[in-house]
């Protein structure tokens, strides 16, 4: 089961639309680390709104998205964990490790318009803005 | 009337379907969507002990009734390796697979029982089952 991956301006969204197998699950780790690369992504979110169970692989395997793409300088944030897998995850003792999580994709999508534009306050003009990458100016000439 | 279903554990698409079963049997027993949703990711787990610890072995899940109550039992069962140390691998943080499967501890409280009998060398039986909220 593949899983589509949508660039919106700096983000990538991921939206998982059914269960996955361990291996659906790695192929989509392999993908974003990739995609964020190739689309110089700021941030990804991971929409598991339709997953109907996160056992340890499967939040083992959104943690390592999250650490993977942020040592390539995207910010993810999982979004659409729903009540009961909430509470499932709890009582079986899993944790997602300081990645960050939003209710939904609207909120996942603010949370990264914050950090953005907190990123751009702290230190403006360290990165060019996404799309633009410096070498591809330069080829311009 | 006794519904059982075996699901053969050889590969990660088998975790999937005996998670898919569980649901529907939970769905049959009546379950709040919470508690399938618990019984699911129990399912899970042991079936991911299986395929990580003894690479093959089987998941039974059978729908009881008893007393007018309907609830779920997961027999997973392997002839794998068996675990030496049981009370040890009942306690949270515990793992010898390079912390992949927290499992147990966890799978016990996802359901109502939970009993694991094992012999080093020769395999490994948990039972669990789930009842219907009343």
């Amino acid at each position: 089961m593949d899983v589509p991956v949508l660039k919106q301006g700096p983000y990538l969204i991921a939206t998982v639309q059914s269960a996955l197998t361990d291996a659906d699950l790695a192929q989509l780790r392999r993908t974003l680390v990739e995609q964020v690369g190739r689309y110089r992504s700021r941030g990804l979110i991971v929409d598991v709104t339709a997953v109907d169970v996160l056992d340890s692989f499967a939040c083992r395997t959104l943690r390592d998205i999250a650490h993977m793409t942020g040592f390539r300088g995207a910010e993810t944030v999982i979004v659409g964990i729903h009540a009961d897998l909430a509470f499932a995850m709890v009582q079986l003792g899993l944790s997602l490790e300081g990645v960050a999580t939003a209710l939904d994709l609207e909120e996942g999508l603010a949370y990264l318009n914050r950090k953005q534009r907190a990123a751009k306050a702290a230190a403006p003009g360290l990165r060019p803005p996404a799309g633009k990458s410096p070498t591809r100016d330069r080829r311009g000439h | 009337m006794a519904i059982s279903e075996h699901i053969p554990i050889k590969a990660d698409t088998d975790v999937l379907a005996a998670r898919q079963k569980g649901r529907a049997l939970g769905l049959q027993a009546g379950f709040a969507s919470i508690d399938i949703t618990l019984l699911a990711t129990a399912i899970s787990e042991l079936a991911r002990n299986i395929l990580l610890y003894a690479r093959e072995g089987e998941i039974e899940l059978r729908l009881l009734h008893e007393g007018g109550r309907r609830g779920v039992m997961v027999v997973a069962s392997d002839q794998g390796p068996g675990i030496a140390d049981i009370e040890r691998a009942l306690q949270d943080g515990f793992s010898t697979s390079g912390g992949l499967g927290l499992g147990l501890p966890g799978v016990k409280r996802l359901m109502d029982s939970f009993e694991i009998r094992s012999l080093p060398g020769q395999g490994t039986v948990v039972t669990a089952v789930k009842w219907e909220l009343r």
